[in-house]
């Protein structure tokens, strides 16, 4: 899983109302997501790519429960998320989601526009024109398969298959 | 070695006699409780793209509590929705505009020392005031619970947060929880178990133990637990729990703790957290004077009886200030029936309170009463994040139900403790 793109870059307890505004919480993510992180960063949903990576300080994600602040992330194409610290329901959301979401302390040698890879099974990120990486913490094997199988929801599927199939 | 609370019960939920932090295991969830905005209308094309039931109609409560009252197209149709799920699976417990789910669940008996529970919303750590491990998760991770009844779990460290000595007059839990976000911030809990102890904890009511362990998720732990005693046997007693044994629910004493916060309670004076974190709790004397258009009465966090009767015990025989609202939304029907009983419900209104649904309200930031722009609340709930219960351009202050009624009255953050001599008169 290799992803490359560009850095969008955010500070420190990015919480989930700014991820996921409570006023559009009752509406379709094609319109939640066009408000998400628009509080510190109004250009960011209109002018994210597909293949981006956020960058973020500590305790990315604090707050509610609502998994929409890491689905609207991948909905507006955010391939992974590498923070100093996640709050740890965001985390599990994310995972949940199939969103890669790594530790790692890229915030301080990363700008917003830089064009990075991230090679999510080993944890190395490389800001491509730099020629500067940096190693964030693999993630544990188990929450790495749920990623890749797509997340939780196609991982259950493939298990209800196999219980059917050995029945 | 021994094991912690948290440990025991995890492993209880495993199958197994002993957990080992940092091991990924996997748990079978003793309840699981959903709302309407996490809930239904989340999990069921989840679960329907699964092809599978729910695998327990009698472990899920499903409660109404974020779009209430529905106000529009979308939130009628999602309450809708809801209700028609709830009965399609034959869920054996719904509770239907009764008040916020952290406190229906527990007054409705549904939770008890030991127990393994996940609730569709950030504030579950609620529970763990009753001895139960209850932590949060988000709509899918939910369906995958509703689906096979277990959840992954990293088996956390405790966190032990000791208070001792006794409290003075007017200071509540809520001021030993934002004291405790101030000094160890938002991620302090590290999202591992926090453990909550001591003299000062043995002395609190259920209610005010819910707080402490509410604001858990503010202060960055998976749950906050405090061990059963008489107390929880008592109040277990009043909702219908029948007699349990708590004596295996306890941290055995060689457990190891990853790190002991000793606080001592005697010392702690009414803390208020300027906007937008619950971290930038301090001494009220900081942010005394600051005016206020709105004080609010509000979740789970500040609206359980416990709550209603400090705010109403400053409020007696008081106005409002001058161009201040107050607004009270009792945290459940039954909260609020008990508060009229008690003659609590006339003092708000002789003060000049706007009694709201009991609901999630304002502090979820869901409904059509939003704080407007530019408007400065005292609120007792438990979150202030920028444009949380607003416009971008509102600032919430959060502070004890003391402390919310005593500005409400001086029409600035006021210091509760100067009402004491009014009262004694």
């Amino acid at each position: 899983m290799t992803e490359l793109g560009t850095v969008w870059l955010f500070g420190d307890d990015i919480d989930t109302d700014i991820l996921a505004p409570g006023k559009f919480m009752s509406s379709d993510m094609s319109i939640l997501s066009s408000h998400c992180l628009e509080a510190v960063d109004a250009s960011f949903a209109k002018n994210v790519q597909s293949g981006d990576i956020l960058v973020a300080g500590k305790n990315f994600g604090v707050g509610s429960s609502r998994e929409q602040a890491a689905q609207a992330l991948k909905y507006l194409g955010i391939k992974a998320v590498i923070a100093k610290s996640f709050a740890g329901i965001f985390y599990r959301n994310a995972i949940n989601l199939g969103l890669p979401v790594l530790v790692g302390e890229v915030s301080d040698v990363v700008r917003s526009g830089d064009r990075a890879r991230l090679e999510v099974s080993t944890g190395v990120f490389e800001l491509v024109d730099k020629n500067k990486s940096v190693n964030c913490e693999p993630l544990p094997k188990f929450l790495f398969d749920l990623i890749e199988s797509g997340g939780l929801v196609p991982h259950l599927e493939r298990r209800f298959a196999e219980e059917k199939n050995s029945k | 070695m021994g094991q912690t609370l948290a440990q025991k019960i995890i492993a209880k939920a495993c199958g197994k006699d002993h957990v080992i932090p940092g091991e990924v295991e996997i748990a079978n969830v003793d309840l699981a409780m959903i709302h309407d905005s996490g809930g239904p209308r989340r999990v069921k094309p989840i679960l329907e793209r699964l092809g599978v039931d729910v695998w327990s109609s009698e472990k899920i409560v499903v409660v109404t509590d974020h779009y209430v009252p529905e106000f529009n197209k979308e939130t009628k149709a999602i309450q809708k929705l809801t209700r028609e799920w709830v009965k399609a699976n034959n869920i054996q417990s719904f509770y239907d505009q009764m008040g916020i789910c952290h406190v229906v669940v527990p007054e409705n008996g549904h939770l008890k020392p030991g127990m393994f529970v996940v609730g569709g919303d950030s504030h579950s750590p609620t529970g763990g005031a009753f001895g139960a491990y209850m932590f949060g998760v988000g709509a899918t991770e939910m369906a995958g619970v509703l689906a096979t009844g277990e959840i992954w779990i990293t088996v956390p460290e405790t966190i032990k947060i000791n208070w001792s000595g006794k409290l003075n007059e007017y200071i509540t839990a809520k001021d030993m929880m934002l004291y405790t976000c101030g000094k160890l911030g938002m991620d302090g809990g590290k999202y591992q178990a926090v453990e909550f102890s001591g003299s000062t904890i043995s002395s609190l009511s259920m209610q005010e133990r819910m707080t402490l362990s509410n604001m858990t998720a503010e202060l960055g732990g998976q749950a906050g637990i405090i061990a059963p005693d008489q107390i929880t046997k008592n109040y277990l007693n009043t909702v219908g729990v029948p007699e349990i044994n708590i004596e295996h629910w306890r941290s055995d004493d060689d457990a190891y703790f990853l790190e002991s916060h000793l606080f001592d309670a005697g010392q702690l004076v009414p803390q208020v957290a300027a906007p937008h974190s619950p971290a930038n709790s301090i001494d009220i004397t900081a942010s005394k004077g600051t005016k206020v258009n709105v004080a609010y009465i509000g979740a789970c966090t500040g609206a359980k009886m416990s709550d209603l009767r400090m705010a109403a015990s400053v409020l007696k025989g008081k106005e409002l200030a001058s161009g201040v609202r107050l607004l009270v939304a009792p945290a459940s029907k039954k909260d609020q029936q008990l508060a009229k009983d008690e003659g609590i419900m006339k003092i708000f209104e002789d003060a000049g309170a706007s009694i709201l649904p009991n609901s999630c309200g304002i502090c979820a930031g869901y409904g059509s009463e939003r704080l407007g722009e530019d408007v400065v609340c005292i609120s007792s709930t438990a979150r202030n994040f920028q444009g949380r219960m607003g416009a971008l351009s509102s600032g919430v202050y959060l502070g004890s139900p003391y402390t919310v009624a005593a500005s409400a009255i001086a029409g600035e953050i006021s210091d509760p403790r100067n009402f004491i001599e009014t009262k004694n008169d």
